[in-house]
């Protein structure tokens, strides 16, 4: 076996196994530190040992079994201090692994455990990442361009929160499973929207790093929870706009807006999928949820093979269906846009200036009105409203898109 | 598992009769249901004296260890075998008194 196969050996069982084998660990230890610090280092020994020995027959049960023995390890080394506990859990020691159902659940528990509402959100991304994502600190760190030291502060007070607090590592309740759920499905769509559209001067524009793995853990939790629309819908909205990522920058860096995109070179495996689950939920007949209606809204776009094609009626139908649902300024903006296709840019600029008041600092109200007043004529207005677009955003392509297109007004 | 259920509120004064019938209520429920460990209220911060014994005198101050805008106007001690179980009694209680709790453990 070559160097690169082994390598590719142990990125494949990175992806696959390392929340596996965290949430075992925690679940047998009760100590999600003690979990980290021994999976991180099952898989340092594998990378260590696997080009002489050569990859196991099952990875996943080597590096569990790896990863137990250094957590045993390091509690005898700790058991000066009497932990009669876990000394009981020593007791087991290369137990055979847990049947598959019961490891799902394990890992459907580490996952709630992380985005636990007593922690704050940005705690819940990181711990997520971290956890269950199986990035390291600095990974993290890079992707929320916050200092090393801020992410590795809060995953460590985190962990000790968990503990002292004794937040349960547990699946909730059915009566708290919605809100709960509602919470995941936040911190994953937040990775996506951070990949999909990153900040930062020296980041790519689309950090395909981070949408793929939001994409692959909410994949996790369908699986986990293959009855939940919400979590479908999530998916679903997911994978419509993952689909359209390499028509999403130009070669020269810019920001490809959706009218202007090469359709040809949308993923059409991802739009298939997307369209699939979208049918599947709409077959439901349910009254469906935010995701839900946001991922039947990139259905209506990626249906349409020319911008022209698209069916705007539809789309600002479900916006209005959204706007029922949540009232939020910017799903209002939103709805903005597809207005202007349907009763055009006039009608949509009266909607877009009575949300200044709440959008003034927002970069996308500033985009949205700079477009419609150019293409009402209004080069004067539209340049300042450009100039205040570019000034807020923080993403280097859209920036340059920005800067073209104000610089090409009249 | 125990934790402590403080009260924060902003002003000094007693709880007003509906406050005090619902925390009554509250207070029932808890024992009912084997959450109850310890409950009071407490006078304003201004009545507070401050005393350190560490040196060789002992010092006494007038008035609360630290001056905020909120404090601490009452507590519980609950018993609850996990945060879930106390932020959900944590929950009701903040409903019973009419005002914000903090939710810590007992180490």
């Amino acid at each position: 076996m070559s160097v690169a196969d082994v390598r590719a050996a142990v990125t494949q069982a990175h992806r696959h196994e390392w929340a596996r084998v965290v949430a075992s660990l925690t679940k047998r230890f009760g100590d999600l530190d003690i979990a980290e610090e021994a999976a991180a280092e099952a898989f340092a020994t594998a990378v260590e040992r696997w080009p002489a020995d050569g990859v196991p027959p099952n990875p996943g049960a080597w590096l569990t079994t790896t990863a137990n023995r250094k957590a045993i390890d390091r509690i005898r080394r700790e058991n000066k201090r009497g932990d009669k506990h876990r000394e009981a859990q020593l007791v087991y020691d290369d137990d055979p692994p847990e049947p598959l159902g019961a490891i799902e659940d394990e890992r459907l528990r580490l996952i709630f455990t992380c985005c636990h509402p007593a922690l704050a959100p940005h705690t819940r991304v990181a711990l997520t990442l971290r956890m269950v994502g199986g990035l390291t600190v600095p990974e993290i760190a890079r992707a929320f361009l916050v200092p090393e030291t801020t992410v590795a502060q809060r995953i460590t007070r985190a962990k000790v929160k968990i503990k002292a607090a004794r937040i349960p590592y547990r699946v909730p309740s059915a009566e708290d499973l919605p809100a709960r759920v509602s919470g995941v499905l936040a911190v994953l769509f937040l990775v996506f929207n951070e990949g999909y559209l990153a900040t930062g001067p020296d980041t790519d524009p689309v950090r395909h790093d981070l949408t793929a793995e939001a994409i692959r853990l909410t994949r996790l939790i369908r699986a986990l929870m293959p009855e939940d629309g919400e979590v479908a819908g999530l998916l679903a909205l997911m994978l419509l706009t993952e689909a359209r990522r390499t028509a999403r920058v130009s070669a020269a860096g810019e920001l490809v807006t959706l009218a202007e995109q090469d359709r040809g070179i949308w993923d059409a495996a991802l739009i298939a999928e997307g369209h699939r689950l979208v049918r599947e939920r709409l077959a439901a007949r349910v009254a469906p949820g935010r995701y839900q209606i946001l991922a039947a809204i990139g259905a209506v776009h990626t249906s349409a093979r020319d911008v022209r094609d698209t069916e705007w009626s539809q789309v600002v139908a479900l916006y209005d269906q959204l706007v029922r649902l949540d009232p939020s300024p910017i799903i209002g903006l939103n709805r903005a846009i597809a207005v202007a296709e349907l009763d055009g840019p006039e009608v949509a600029l009266a909607v877009v200036d009575r949300l200044e008041d709440k959008l003034a600092g927002y970069h996308a109200y500033h985009v949205t009105r700079a477009d419609l007043l150019r293409r009402l004529g209004r080069s004067q207005e539209s340049r300042a409203a450009y100039d205040q677009a570019i000034a807020l955003a923080g993403n280097t392509a859209e920036t340059a898109y920005l800067t073209r297109r104000r610089d090409q007004l009249g | 598992m125990q934790y402590l259920v403080s009260v924060i509120f902003d002003q000094a004064g007693l709880a007003t009769p509906e406050e005090m019938a619902a925390i009554d209520v509250f207070n029932d429920r808890l024992v009912a249901e084997g959450h109850w460990v310890f409950a009071g209220g407490l006078g304003s911060p201004s009545t507070a004296t401050v005393i350190d014994n560490r040196g060789e005198e002992t010092m006494f101050t007038d008035g609360p260890f630290v001056e905020s805008k909120e404090f601490l106007a009452g507590f519980w001690v609950m018993e609850a075998a996990d945060l879930d179980v106390a932020l959900k009694l944590a929950a009701e209680g903040s409903k019973a008194c009419n005002r914000k709790v903090e939710v810590r453990p007992f180490l």
